[in-house]
């Protein structure tokens, strides 16, 4: 057979390899500002919607024009101008050793072994001051790393709402951390008792008689290793090796622009 | 006309992918928990499957045989990874639920099975043809499966509410086992077993037959 010979193959291989490769990176670098785009609208739409500031209707640039965005230094909990927050990527930043901190196995709470120098937090402002914080959180649950946001009233303790935006659980048992019903139930909670870190997801149903039930969250049913996941994520992002430096800090009462 | 027919036809009931073929058994487990979702999968695997194979039927001649799966990985590839990035820019949502199976559709067995056992042997528009009724195939089991899976797990169609559940205060109490990969299994072994009792055709010969148990007389 005339396809045979070792130079027809090479040759069919270059050319099918040039000719592949020329599509898909064309198609990778045509459709990318697109997807840049997609990209940053999602991430808009997710933190509004995190802190229930999402209407429908409204251009989700629009709405986020009310948002400040702003670089938290993670060490000290102050707000540093150090990175630019517009370009700053905390994600990229914690997987480089320059931008990130190795976490001790006992400290790593959400598993995610190691955390980012700075945090991209997100303020609602008004002439009084903060009215709504949002705050980046991630860890892990049972397959996946979860992303959302947690967003706190402008007392700085009480949960204004959360959500996440990527995960792979599995749909219909993890997978409920995207309901709306048990999104709501977060509404309202408080974080802190007496500025220590105290809120917690139970498994079941959280008992209401009982006094510690402000600091407490349902459970899902049917996914244990996710709940007990995102108790442990939000325990740690609002412990002190995460936010409550900085939620201290604010709450001291000094000049958050300092 | 009837050549054409049944090309894209055949593979639909007749000589299904999935359930005579028993090939891309892995995505119809993965993505059928929700209709919406294996909707999406099932459009993207016919056009990968369809445009595969018509490449690979236009340059059949020139393909030499012993590098003939790696080309046809490639043609395939490729194509996974434009429509990939056609989803992220213009369907953005449900490319993130759909996420790593849109990437996955290069390891289906139904496109490299047609490939290599028709689009070589075959011209270009019949082998077009052929890869969209297998994908028609594949789509048809794929929504029933998915249609079972999300009515009874989540008590959702389309994600709209059909049987109020009870995370959401009313009194369905969906399934949990329908939204775990191993209930397709069942259900697509049903649909089988279904297929194959309408049409005999299919049931495959047994592989030996038992002999019958032996008389007491005789061994005595």
């Amino acid at each position: 057979m005339a396809s045979e010979s070792v130079h027809k193959t090479l040759g069919v291989a270059l050319v099918l390899c040039i000719v592949c490769a020329v599509i898909v990176s064309s198609a990778a670098v045509i459709l990318r500002p697109a997807q840049e785009e997609n990209k940053l609208l999602d991430l808009k739409t997710n933190i509004l919607a995190s802190a229930g500031l999402l209407q429908s209707g409204k251009g989700v640039e629009e709405q986020f024009e009310q948002i400040t965005t702003r670089i938290v230094d993670l060490e000290t909990g102050r707000f540093t101008d150090e990175v630019d927050p517009l370009t700053y990527d905390q994600r990229k930043a914690s997987r480089d050793p320059k931008m990130s901190v190795a976490l001790k196995p006992d400290d790593d709470l959400a598993k995610i072994k190691r955390k980012a120098k700075f945090a991209t937090v997100y303020l609602v402002e008004t002439d009084q001051g903060i009215d709504k914080i949002i705050l980046p959180i991630k860890g892990y649950g049972l397959w996946s790393t979860l992303y959302g946001f947690l967003a706190l009233e402008s007392d700085l303790q009480t949960v204004a709402g959360i959500g996440f935006y990527e995960h792979a659980e599995t749909p219909g048992l993890g997978g409920e951390i995207d309901n709306p019903t048990w999104k709501k139930t977060w509404i309202g909670k408080q974080a802190y008792n007496s500025g220590e870190m105290a809120i917690s997801v139970v498994k079941g149903k959280v008992d209401l008689t009982r006094p510690e039930s402000d600091y407490q969250i349902d459970g899902l049913a049917g996914a244990t290793l996710t709940t007990r996941g995102v108790n442990n994520l939000v325990q740690f992002w609002l412990g002190n090796e995460g936010f409550q430096p900085l939620i201290n800090f604010l709450k001291s009462g000094e000049s958050y622009n300092g | 006309m009837d050549n054409v027919k049944n090309t894209l036809l055949e593979p639909v009931v007749s000589n299904n992918p999935i359930a005579l073929q028993i090939l891309g058994i892995c995505s119809a487990l993965a993505v059928t928990s929700s209709l919406k979702v294996s909707f999406v999968m099932c459009v993207a695997l016919t056009v990968v499957c369809a445009f595969s194979n018509l490449f690979v039927s236009l340059i059949r001649h020139s393909i030499p045989g012993s590098i003939r799966i790696i080309v046809q990985m490639i043609i395939i590839a490729s194509l996974v990874i434009v429509v990939d990035q056609v989803l992220k820019a213009v369907a953005y949502e449900i490319s993130k639920q759909l996420s790593v199976f849109v990437g996955l559709i290069i390891t289906n067995c139904i496109v490299m099975g047609r490939a290599e056992a028709f689009a070589m042997k075959n011209p270009p528009l019949p082998s077009f043809l052929d890869g969209i009724g297998n994908g028609l195939g594949y789509s048809v089991i794929l929504l029933i499966v998915a249609f079972v899976r999300e009515l009874f797990g989540s008590g959702t169609l389309w994600g709209y509410e059909i049987f109020a559940a009870t995370t959401n205060g009313g009194w369905y109490v969906p399934n949990g086992m329908m939204l775990m990969p191993p209930s397709a299994f069942f259900l697509i072994g049903l649909l089988i077993w279904a297929l194959r009792s309408w049409k005999k055709t299919q049931v495959e010969k047994p592989d030996f037959k038992i002999t019958e148990n032996s008389q007491a007389s005789e061994v005595a």
